[in-house]
């Protein structure tokens, strides 16, 4: 039996990072909102209080907050020709969930993508002719320029508290901030945090080659800092458990500490939570959404009546969420025809270590989820891709998050896995290594792309997502340049010894990557290559918006929070300024 | 699986570290408590005879030697005994539909066992094939017998009861570390042996002030989240992979 419930304004699939944005935006003008969370209520406190907070083998290893693979998860293959097999346990990548999603358990790394990630294509015909671009990848331009977006990036960043440099103030050019980033219209709002070793050595030996490293923007907090919501932050203690974990001290932004009690607060917004959405509800036409129906923890069955509906999960769910409720045309890969689950990326990662003699502390435990020292030079389009035979790039830089000893004991090559020689390399090196990321972007491929599994279930009985990817050899050239190039500022460190190498297929879904899972629900200016137009709006079904990474029609080289928020502002701003004055298509294909 | 009494995992969990105090002490000068978990005393899941191989399989993993104590100190068969007979050995997040491929390498984990599946059947293939072949049993092997036979099943291509030697290994490894290295609240590490090994201050939780003091020795001792005022660490046996809304 299906219980029907009282109309509302507005709905929300997912209460994270853009769930909370859009109930604050859409409640604030008025709007009855009510937010449909899978997972759990989560607060700072209790639930992410020391000390038990810090136990790695809980959070960390077996992954405590986040999605629970028993009940869901998805299958996987490298190519359309093998047979998907349920990814059984997390690994590459951790999809969040409960109450302020992913979002919680992120690190805090805070960039904004570049005016050339976001008019990719044009930009890279502008530059190197119409015919430089395959048809082995896809790249495509967005819909919106950095312009359009800089108000809402601001505004995120405000929310957050984002502690970093600028380097390019409307304009003019800032020493000591990245050089390479579209204008901004102020600083960040607060200072960077203070630099680690390992980072100061990295920021030393950048230097001295002529790049132009600068303290990663962070969204753990340098300094106190109340946000214009009214809600204040405290300062990161530097505690070394922050990504896979929730903040104990406030200091991490999340929409638990920058959002989630002013929301609650609000008599237009409604709350439910352990509630798992199996799908959008279309009219008879299929051109209108008329309600969702879902399930709650106790198995029963509500079909929630909306008049508008925001589908802002983790990128992943979103596509699939789009599939199982039949909105938009699926991706044909044999025909390169439709949409839904087009586009899918990933983001190209490797490392390098650096391996210096017991009398130097690094101490790795002493970090937080996104202090460091970072150079963008090799980011995007900000150096010449004419001879190298690929696109895209890599931020590098030494931003080391943790020290826990299960995840992180590095050896030089050639160490056993095991035994005493295992064991004497790890007292060695523990305390006296310093790792170098190399963070990829993720060209979009004809071959890379989200249906649904013909086999596999999930525990309410609907087809589980199904992924079908392989690094694209683009992403492959390009991490092979850069790991090169990191090498060689690793050997510019001073370490008795340089190790690394760069990312080599077939993609593994074992190996955890980043969680940075892109595309399937792009966003566009024609239907005939995205699912939502420039405002995350569904082409097909106009009160349907979808919000999240899956926007993103490719990966660039930074870590996609940053842009994530402020396209849920940008969304939010359409809707209550636009939509809910005359509502129908935005845009007019 | 038999169902074992709460008082028994407590038994097992406490035997490994409910009442160890914080000790720089190798080997030798623990308190006897310990020693009787190193040896597989009082096992939740294990059978003795279970208890006794991986007893031995983990020493050689993780050696006593001239770097300090290893898996045995830490009681790193206690915590795989413990984790095995609680949520995670019974498949906590793992999802579990059929149907079974094989897959690539690159799919991951395929199999139908739960962890606690996994190590009962490898278990019993490596006793039937060390009894059929060289009348002997895991522990009474030589410790360089021991690493060959070990290095044996890490190659892979060995059939346990379906469970291939490399998959085993692997399951034996990762439990291993986590015994090695995590908080003593799990029962293993016991003494914070593994956090001494690499100077890892544990649970502990400001460093503001430190972090610019650039290679500053840090050399406090090491804490446990479930340490009292006297140093004591207060094992818990079942502490789930999920946020328990009780919060027990």
């Amino acid at each position: 039996m299906v219980t029907r419930l009282k109309e509302t304004d507005a709905v929300l699939l997912g209460v994270g990072l853009v769930g909370s944005i859009l109930g604050r935006e859409l409640t604030r003008a008025g709007l009855k909102v009510v937010g449909l969370e899978r997972g759990e209520p989560r607060n700072t406190v209790p639930d992410f209080q020391g000390p038990h907070m810090h136990d790695e083998l809980r959070y960390a290893v077996r992954k405590a907050l986040m999605q629970d693979t028993a009940r869901e998860t998805l299958t996987f293959r490298n190519a359309a020709n093998q047979t998907a097999l349920p990814m059984r346990r997390l690994g590459s990548f951790l999809p969040g969930t409960g109450v302020g999603g992913a979002a919680v358990h992120w690190n805090g790394q805070t960039y904004r993508f570049q005016d050339t990630d976001l008019r990719m294509r044009s930009r890279l015909v502008e530059r190197y002719g119409r015919n430089a671009i395959g048809d082995d990848i896809s790249p495509q331009d967005w819909g919106v320029t950095a312009a359009d977006l800089e108000p809402y990036f601001d505004r995120f960043e405000y929310l957050l508290g984002t502690a970093g440099k600028a380097g390019n103030l409307k304009g003019q050019k800032v020493a000591g901030g990245n050089p390479f980033e579209d204008p901004r219209s102020r600083d960040y709002p607060t200072p960077p945090q203070k630099e680690p070793y390992g980072s100061a050595m990295f920021r030393k030996a950048a230097a001295g080659l002529g790049y132009h490293p600068f303290p990663q923007p962070s969204s753990n907090m340098s300094q106190p800092y109340t946000n214009p919501e009214g809600l204040t932050l405290q300062t990161c203690m530097f505690c070394g458990y922050c990504e896979r974990f929730g903040c104990e001290h406030f200091a991490k932004s999340s929409p638990q500490t920058v959002l989630l009690p002013v929301l609650q607060k609000d008599r237009n917004f409604t709350l439910r939570t352990n509630c798992q959405v199996l799908r959008v509800n279309l009219d008879r036409a299929g051109k209108r959404a008329v309600s969702v129906t879902y399930v709650d923890a106790a198995g029963r069955e509500f079909e929630q009546p909306a008049k508008l509906v925001i589908i802002g999960m983790f990128a992943l769910n979103n596509v699939r969420m789009m599939l199982l409720s039949k909105i938009g045309t699926p991706y044909d890969a044999a025909t390169r025809k439709g949409v839904v689950g087009r586009n899918y990326a990933y983001q190209t990662t490797s490392a390098v270590q650096v391996f210096y003699d017991r009398s130097i502390n690094i101490n790795p435990f002493m970090r937080s989820g996104a202090c460091g020292t970072v150079m963008a030079d090799f980011v995007s389009d900000n150096f010449d891709h004419g001879p190298l035979g690929f696109f895209g790039g890599a931020y590098i830089g030494e931003v080391m998050s943790h020290g826990r000893p299960i995840e992180f004991h590095p050896t030089p090559p050639g160490t056993p896995a095991w035994g005493s020689a295992w064991k004497k390399a790890v007292a060695e090196h523990y305390n006296h290594t310093v790792s170098l990321n190399i963070h990829g972007s993720s060209i979009a491929a004809p071959q890379n792309f989200l249906d649904l599994d013909p086999t596999y279930k999930d525990a309410w009985g609907l087809p589980l997502l199904r992924m079908t990817f392989d690094f694209p050899p683009n992403d492959l050239r390009m991490s092979e340049y850069l790991t090169q190039k990191a090498m060689e500022i690793g050997r510019a460190m001073g370490g008795k010894q340089v190790a690394g190498g760069p990312r080599r297929g077939p993609y593994n879904v074992t190996q955890y990557q980043t969680t940075h899972n892109t595309g399937g629900t792009v966003m566009g200016d024609d239907p005939a290559t995205s699912v939502v137009n420039r405002y995350l709006q569904s082409w097909d079904v106009d009160n349907v918006f979808v919000i999240g990474a899956s926007n993103f029609p490719q990966n660039a080289s930074y870590n996609p929070t940053d842009t994530v928020g402020a396209l849920a502002y940008w969304a939010a701003d359409a809707i209550v300024k636009q939509y809910v004055k005359a509502p129908g298509p935005l845009v007019h294909a | 699986m038999t169902i074992v009494s709460r008082r028994a995992f407590i038994k097992a969990a406490g035997a490994a570290a409910a009442t160890l105090k914080t000790s720089t002490a190798p080997a030798a000068s623990l308190p006897r408590d310990a020693k009787a978990a190193a040896a597989g005393a009082g096992h939740g899941f294990f059978t003795a005879a279970e208890a006794s191989t991986v007893a031995a399989m983990v020493e050689r993993l993780i050696p006593t030697d001239d770097t300090g104590p290893g898996a045995r100190e830490a009681g790193v068969a206690a915590f795989i005994d413990v984790q095995l007979a609680g949520p995670w050995g019974a498949g906590e997040r793992l999802y579990r539909a059929g149907p079974w491929h094989a897959g690539t390498s690159t799919q991951g984990y395929q199999l139908a066992f739960t962890p606690a599946d996994l190590f009962r059947h490898a278990l019993r293939a490596i006793d039937d094939d060390l009894a059929r072949t060289r009348n002997t049993t895991f522990a009474r092997l030589s410790p360089g017998d021991q690493d060959a036979y070990l290095q044996t099943l890490e190659k892979g291509g060995q059939d346990l009861g379906g469970v291939p030697g490399n998959v085993f290994f692997e399951s034996l490894l990762e439990m291993t570390l986590e015994g090695f290295f995590s908080d003593p609240v799990y029962g293993g590490n016991v003494g914070k042996v593994g956090w001494k090994l690499v100077g890892f201050p544990g649970a502990y939780a400001n460093y503001y002030e430190l972090v610019d003091q650039h290679g500053i020795a840090f050399d406090a001792p090491p804490v446990s989240l479930a340490e009292d005022a006297h140093g004591t660490v207060h094992a818990h046996p079942f502490i789930p992979a999920r946020v328990d809304p009780k919060r027990s």
